[in-house]
């Protein structure tokens, strides 16, 4: 076995005391000399046509330096090429409570507010939408959006591979069941905030975002400035968990108000607006049907969702993938048909939230299949296992599956909470489950065949400085880079200085989502440290007058000199020491259409149990203890990946008993931080921990994602144990007391025992495409590209 | 519109204790602590996540008890002993929360992680060796959306320990 010398070391983050001293700059700690401050007029009404905006009085008022409606901004921006639907201010329509309208910068946040209550907008109301079954009729008024169909679809997906039908006669037992996953939010203690400068023609922005590259694109397009007219700076980040990972109309904003006042102009949104820029957990209703044998081998699957994607685009065509994409990398699925169906709703836009569009469809499969083992008299977690995946092989759906310790996490949980021996005693219950996600998406969100991470190092008189677009959102992503250049140099991760998120002075990185800085990233900096590195031990073995493998690279020494010695040899050698790496996924889509969203270098792969007590006559839950085991790779830090599964489980938790995003009359209901809930101290459970290590074969030093997979398992082991416990299902998210109590009575007066949606509504999804399977002789999986 | 601007806005002349330093400023009555500190003193440690007392990140400690900075305003704590993040180290030395923090990867964000400190040393300082409920309830106030609170738990008694 390789060693290495700070890979797999519980070091500190390199980050760390600033954290903890209050000395890292974080977007509003930022306050420029002469700083202007932002406020935005946001509409009121959930669905309305714009009339007439008057913003005389405000522009009259002390103060005021300049007031910007959509006229000013009228370039439509967006995600996804798809999807250019949103506009930082609107001035023809507005599609939620909070749609974006003017902005005012001012020379404080109270005249701003103030201005922005001195603009009168007159409306023309409109019916809102506000649900999945009201997007699916025909409009009262007219369509939220004017693309998608009919009615207030956004998007459509049927894909069928390998021969359902055959696969269905073939079962002895058949069942379909509905699911219903309520949507939630992000929640970042940071509440979103950017400040922008306008010097000598050229716009700065530091904003609170996971991806610099992105939010770059997106002010080139609607301030119609070339990019290198723009620089885009990622401040200390105070929470994402996918809710930055959109260009935001704040960000916009000021750097228009920054080019008019030539002043910097910050906007700092308030909690409430937080909950309105969203971007959060799609609430899914979900139907599924599957085959299976006698023994539990399933024969077939179909899988239904329907998606309320709120008021634009953002994400919605990936989520909308994504709810039917990953069912096939955990379980061997032979035959498997999914039809996808996302709609516009008057609600706030819907995208990425940890897990994207993976965690409602998860929490559906995995009960489902529960049921199927309690209908065919088998042990659940034993069942699932007869399915799972092994390394090694396609999917039908032609995802490439490599590295797979889904056994061994399944073996470490049960095993450790003894699910199988569990004490079965009603109000007491174990659930199980399983689940993988993505190490990075293996196609970008625009198309191009360029590298998705760039690492460039610079030594300079023993001096490091490694330079790289990844944004550290907490995870830990600048401790990852410092580490595996360290590794790589013999020295320890302290020693490396870092430059990174900034667009102008650091090479592209796509930003921290889809959970692949570690991989690309991480694989980019083995890349540029690897060149680096041959350039001193070359120097060092030439003075030495020994061949480059006598000088070992070890404890800040290269052969014979120490590192900083090493490394004037080197640049009196070569001149400026600077090396670059880069990292492209390899081509693995299948030959299809939608056949972009699913494919990743490598999954992860976790299993949990859930231990609860569950009261029959209030429905409250408690959960005593949950285990979680996570197939990360390799561990590079080991500290940062058990925080990042606790961290998972955490969340999942709050999703599975109380998080939820839920509106009344086309207004958020709880748009604060105390009536939207969310565990405290108290609520949190004893987490035990298995980091369980299979050395990917082309992850950094075998690595892969740790900061979302993890969620994944514990809504669905959470319903399961409350039904072990009380023997009722909650087939809808979050599971809550109500629903409990409601259940039980329901099975008290001998209607089915369970909680959640009664139906699926009929959807006009397109003919099915039919997809061949992948031929035999891909099952071995390769690198090679199909 | 001249009537808004020069609408009457009450200052006042405070002088506060913080971090052993005293500061007098000319201040809006109305405007919080929170605000004093962040945008007065330039004392941005301190971090806001709801500024309606809901979720515990802008804690300060005030005569060594956490108080929640966005619901004070400067005129009620006159003369008492603030506490902010910034307050904690002993010149480079770290306190050994922040210490046992770095060390375990208690703070990711790291956004909430300054309230948290402070309430964990205003309930180290009167109790020496909590039990994991007591510092749960302790903490209870703090949210934390990164952590899952493993490690701060583990941090804080990490801290105690060598503090005994």
């Amino acid at each position: 076995m390789t060693r290495y010398s700070v890979v797999g070391k519980p070091l500190p983050k390199v980050d760390a005391v600033a954290k903890v001293t209050g000395r890292a700059i974080y977007a509003d700690d930022m306050l420029l000399p002469r700083t202007l401050h932002c406020r935005i007029l946001r509409s009121p009404h959930p669905h309305a046509r714009i009339l007439a905006i008057d913003t005389s009085a405000a522009r009259r008022m002390p103060g005021v330096q300049a007031v910007i409606t959509g006229h000013d901004l009228p370039v439509k921006f967006g995600i996804l090429p798809v999807t250019q639907d949103e506009r930082a201010l609107e001035h023809e329509k507005v599609r939620y409570v909070g749609d974006p309208i003017a902005a005012v910068a001012a020379i404080d946040e109270e005249t701003a507010a103030a201005a922005c209550d001195a603009i009168s907008v007159e409306y023309e109301v409109l019916e809102p939408v506000m649900s999945i079954e009201d997007a699916l009729a025909e409009p009262k008024d007219e369509r939220i959006q004017d693309y998608g169909g009919p009615n207030n679809i956004h998007k459509l997906v049927a894909l069928e591979f390998g021969d359902v039908e055959a696969g269905f006669t073939r079962a002895d037992h058949v069942r379909e069941d509905v699911f219903f996953f309520q949507g939630n939010t992000h929640l970042p203690m940071e509440q979103h905030s950017a400040i922008a400068t306008y010097v000598d023609g050229k716009v700065t922005l530091w904003s609170s975002t996971q991806v610099v590259h992105y939010v770059h694109r997106a002010l080139a397009r609607v301030l119609q400035l070339p990019m290198n007219r723009i620089r885009v700076i990622g401040a200390s980040h105070g929470g994402g968990f996918g809710g930055k990972t959109d260009p935001f109309a704040h960000e916009i904003i000021v750097c228009k108000l920054a080019m008019l006042t030539g002043r910097p102009v910050k906007c700092t949104l308030t909690r409430e607006e937080v909950f309105y820029a969203h971007r959060g957990r799609h609430p899914v209703l979900m139907w599924v049907r599957t085959g299976a044998t006698r023994e539990g081998r399933i024969t077939a699957m179909h899988f239904r969702t329907a998606l309320d994607g709120g008021a634009y685009g953002s994400y919605g065509v990936a989520s909308t993938f994504y709810t039917g994409t990953l069912q096939t990398v955990t379980y061997d699925i032979p035959a498997y048909r999914f039809e996808g169906c996302r709609v516009f709703t008057n609600k706030p836009p819907c995208g990425p939230k940890r897990g994207h569009g993976t965690p409602q469809p998860r929490f559906a499969l995995e009960l489902h299949l529960e049921k199927i083992a309690h209908d065919l008299g088998l042990d659940p977690a034993s069942m699932k296992r007869s399915n799972f995946v092994k390394p090694m092989t396609r999917a039908v759906n032609w995802l490439r599956i490599t590295s797979c310790g889904l056994d061994e996490c399944a073996e470490r949980v049960i095993e450790a909470s003894g699910y199988r021996n569990r004490t079965r005693r009603s109000g007491h219950g174990m659930g199980f489950a399983i689940s993988s996600y993505l190490s990075g998406a293996g196609t970008a969100i625009y198309w191009n065949d360029m590298p998705h991470s760039e690492v460039q190092i610079k030594v300079d008189r023993g001096g490091v400085t490694v330079y790289c677009g990844a944004m550290d959102i907490g995870q830990g992503s600048d401790t990852v880079l410092a580490t595996i250049v360290a590794e790589e140099l013999g020295l320890q991760p302290a020693d490396i200085r870092l430059v990174t998120a900034d667009t102008d002075t650091t090479p592209i990185d796509l930003g921290s989502y889809s959970s692949r800085v570690t991989f690309m990233a991480g694989n980019a900096a083995i890349q540029a440290a690897r060149k680096m590195r041959s350039l001193l031990v070359e120097a060092a073995a030439a003075k030495m007058g020994c061949d480059s493998s006598e000088a070992a690279v070890v404890a800040g020494h290269i052969g014979d000199f120490s590192f900083e010695e090493a490394s004037v040899l080197a640049e009196a050698r070569f001149g400026t020491l600077t090396s670059a790496g880069s990292y492209t996924p390899p081509k693995i889509a299948g030959p299809y259409k939608g056949a972009g969203v699913g494919p990743s270098p490598a999954y992860s792969y976790s299993a949990c149990v859930v231990e609860l007590d569950a009261d029959a006559r209030s429905g409250l839950i408690d959960v005593n203890k949950i285990w979680i085991a996570h197939d990360v790779g390799r561990a590079i830090n080991p500290l940062l990946v058990e925080g990042q599964i606790e961290g998972s489980v955490y969340m999942g938790l709050g999703e599975a008993l109380m998080e939820e995003q839920a509106f009344r009359k086309g207004l958020h209901k709880w748009p604060s931080m105390l009536e939207y809930k969310s565990p405290t101290f108290l609520d949190m459970p004893e987490v035990e921990t298995f980091i369980v290590e299979t050395v990917d074969p082309e992850g950094p030093y075998g690595a892969k994602e740790a900061g979302q997979g993890p969620l994944l398992p514990v809504p669905p082991a959470l319903s399961a144990a409350v039904h072990d416990a009380l023997g009722v299902w909650i087939d809808e998210v979050p599971v809550t007391p109500e629903k409990i109590v409601e259940a039980l009575r329901r099975k008290e007066k001998g209607e089915p025992a369970r909680f959640g949606p009664a139906r699926f509504p009929a959807i006009p999804y397109p003919p099915i495409i039919k997809v061949e399977p992948p031929p035999k002789d891909l099952d071995r999986a390769s690198t090679a590209a199909i | 519109m001249r009537d808004e601007l020069s609408r009457e806005v009450e200052r006042v002349v405070v002088a506060l204790d913080v971090n052993g330093e005293r500061a007098e400023l000319l201040v809006p009555v109305h405007k919080t602590l929170l605000e004093v500190l962040r945008e007065d003193l330039r004392l941005t440690g301190t971090k806001h996540g709801c500024e309606l007392g809901e979720c515990g990140t802008c804690t300060v400690l005030v005569d060594g008890r956490p108080e929640l900075s966005c619901l004070l305003l400067p005129v009620q704590i006159e003369g008492r002993a603030i506490t902010t993040v910034e307050g904690m180290a002993r010149g480079s030395d770290l306190h050994p929360l922040q210490q046992a923090f770095a060390e375990l990867g208690a703070a990711q964000c790291g956004y909430c992680t300054p309230g948290i400190l402070l309430s964990a040393k205003s309930l180290l300082e009167s109790n020496a060796r909590p039990s994991r409920d007591e510092i749960r309830e302790a903490l209870a106030g703090n949210l934390c959306r990164c952590t899952g609170y493993a490690k701060i738990l583990e941090a804080i008694e990490l801290a105690a320990e060598r503090m005994g």
